[in-house]
């Protein structure tokens, strides 16, 4: 088996997750409304009750919402495989002559496209609602990678997840546990250096923060006269930022794959 | 001929039940094996191991000469299967379904999407192709299912009741069909609970029970394994069942078989026309009126039912170990 066919098979298995998109009703409303309800909920609700000085907090906002909102994403991989485990569909890829890898990379991968529908819906929510990009187009179109390559690699925390729970719901639940405060205790709604001393700790470590910050950057939102934050990641978001992608990707992966190959193996 | 499918001395167990007991398995290229056997026989364990679903806890298995076990991925590109459940994605279309199957045997982009086209039209199906198979109904989704089998026209097929739930033109097309298929070369392992199927389509029958093969041989060798003819007989009268039993009972060479609703009789004889006369006469000077006749050879029915009727009726869930001899009919 080698590494085009793999890849050709991971592909394969993509395509037929985002025909699901089209055909599944539920996961279109996860993929579209959820992020609008988001934005408009977070602008008109907080953006307009708080006032940060010299500039606006609905523009200081954005990039906390769109990274809380992919890294919430990266539950949707761990769902869809945690349902895919309980369909019939595996017992059919089980005996073919495809990769071991296809099912677990083709489900990272819709999910990278997944993304790319969310945050273009989001952006353009965010530009209704006030939203401006001030930075160069190529800064934040930076800024979008790096949000897609964390949340990917978010994808594979969650694969792993999917396929160590008995059912989809035991994983959203799970998840939204682990998750919520994760994407709380960070800069994403407010200034980490807000927060008491052992969350802001957390928080300026947390790189969720290093990618709202990052984003944040990139996109031209930080109101002129912040301060500098105090940790070396939030100094550094973007190095921060792809170095822990990279580390979860290449610690994720070769367990999530290997889950699956032992779980498919069962029964 | 070469052997194509080969096992020795499978073993699974799931806890206390023994799912597959020491089965010896061998099937010829270019033939049809049926498995026989009642509910948790294990042919669905048996042909699971085959195709790399699961693993043994014993015993070796090779398919066209390529170990399952240490070898999977090699046996996967050569086999085809339909399970006992319908393996397909129910969000896709039946086009999409296929198509998918194809591409990921590697036929290619172009191959892939006109044998789907195809295969949806030998399965009847080109009218509902590109409809979510979710709306499909159960004999459809088993036909899709078993087009999927045959998609990379892999040379050993593996088929776990194939036409359960399929209407009488669908079965009769996909007889054709295996047929066909096996004209030109493929080996196929089927299980199935019709026994005419097996009678129609099996070069060879292997009947299971509780995991360990019963008998082995073709349709004829069962046949005559059990033994000599049959008479059937219906009478007229329901209260005449007692007498006619008693008239057969003294012609018979083994136990006989009957049933009350549909008032025949069956019992196992050796003396062919000449005893059925006599039977016939014993008959008149009773005064019983008979509405059917049947000399016969034994059915397929008949050998499962001798084979297997004691355990068909006690094995459900009884993990005890296999007791020879039989007790009653089967209660299929
Ligand atoms: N995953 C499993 N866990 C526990 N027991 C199992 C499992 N799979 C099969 N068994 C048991 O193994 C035995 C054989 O099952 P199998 O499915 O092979 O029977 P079968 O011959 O295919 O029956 P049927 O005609 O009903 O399809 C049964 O007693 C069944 O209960
Ligand atoms: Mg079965």
């Amino acid at each position: 088996m080698n590494f085009l066919s793999a890849l050709g098979d991971g592909l394969v298995i993509a395509r037929r997750n985002l025909i699901k998109l089209k055909r599944v009703p539920e996961v279109l409303v996860f993929v579209l409304l959820s992020p609008i309800m988001f934005v408009l909920l977070f602008a008109y609700v907080f953006g307009s009750a708080i006032d940060i000085p010299g500039g606006s907090y609905r523009e200081f906002l954005m990039a906390g919402i769109f990274g809380q909102t992919v890294v919430f994403g990266a539950t949707f991989t761990g769902a869809g495989l945690a349902e895919d485990m309980q369909r019939g569909i595996i017992d059919r890829f089980r005996s073919l002559p495809m990769s071991r890898a296809a099912v677990v990379f083709g489900r990272t991968a819709s999910d990278v496209i997944y993304n790319i529908i969310t945050l273009t819906v989001m952006a353009t929510a965010g530009l209704i609602v006030g939203w401006r990009i001030r930075g160069s187009l190529l800064d934040a179109l930076a800024g979008f990678l790096l949000l897609l390559l964390f949340a990917y690699s978010v994808s594979w925390i969650m694969a792993l997840l999917g396929l160590s729970v008995p059912s989809p719901e035991v994983l959203n639940n799970a998840s939204f546990i682990v998750i919520f405060p994760m994407t709380f205790i960070a800069n994403t709604f407010v200034p980490a250096e807000s927060l008491p001393t052992v969350l802001r700790v957390f928080a300026e470590w947390n790189p969720i923060s290093s990618l709202v910050q990052a984003t944040r950057e990139l996109f031209g939102n930080i109101p002129p006269g912040t301060p500098e934050p105090a940790s070396w990641a939030l100094q550094n978001p973007v190095i921060y930022t792809v170095s822990c992608a990279c580390l979860i990707i290449a610690v994720f992966a070769p367990l999530a794959v290997r889950r699956y190959i032992r779980v498919a193996k069962k029964t | 001929m070469k052997e194509i499918i080969h096992a020795t001395g499978l073993v699974k167990r799931y806890g206390e039940v023994v799912a597959l007991d020491g089965l010896d398995l061998s099937v010829r290229e270019g033939t049809i094996v049926a498995l026989l056997g009642p509910n948790g026989a294990g042919k669905t364990t048996a042909v699971s191991v085959l195709t790399t679903l699961i693993e043994p806890d014993e015993g070796t298995a090779t398919v066209a000469g390529i170990d399952v076990l240490s070898d999977p991925a090699e046996v996967r590109k050569l086999i085809g299967l339909s399970g006992q459940y319908a393996a397909v994605d129910r969000d896709l279309t039946g086009f999409e379904n296929l198509d998918m199957i194809g591409r990921l045997y590697h036929l290619g982009r172009k191959k892939a999407r006109s044998r789907a086209r195809e295969l949806l039209d030998r399965f009847d199906l080109a009218d509902a192709a590109d409809r979510p198979v979710k709306t499909y109904s159960g004999g459809m989704r088993r036909r899709l299912d078993l087009a999927g089998a045959l998609v990379a026209e892999s040379p050993v097929l593996f088929l776990d009741e194939p036409t359960t739930g399929l209407d009488l033109i669908s079965r009769r097309e996909l007889w054709r069909l295996i047929r066909t298929l096996v004209d030109q070369g493929a080996t196929l392992l089927l299980t199935t609970q019709y026994l005419e199927e097996a009678d129609r389509l099996a070069d060879d029958v292997l009947v299971i029970d509780k995991g360990k093969t019963i008998a082995h041989g073709t349709v004829d060798d069962l046949k005559d394994m059990v033994g000599g003819e049959r008479i059937e007989i219906k009478v007229t009268d329901r209260d005449d069942l007692a007498a006619a039993h008693e008239i057969l009972e003294n012609a018979a060479v083994g136990d006989l078989q009957g049933d009350e609703r549909s008032r025949t009789v069956v019992a196992p004889v050796s003396g062919g026309t000449r005893e059925l006369g006599e039977v016939l006469e014993a008959f008149e000077s009773h005064r019983v009126r008979i509405s059917e006749v049947v000399l016969r050879r034994p059915t397929l029915d008949d050998v499962f039912l001798a084979l297997t009727g004691a355990s068909a009726e006690s094995s459900e869930e009884t993990p005890a170990p296999a007791k020879p001899g039989r007790r009653g009919r089967g209660s299929r």
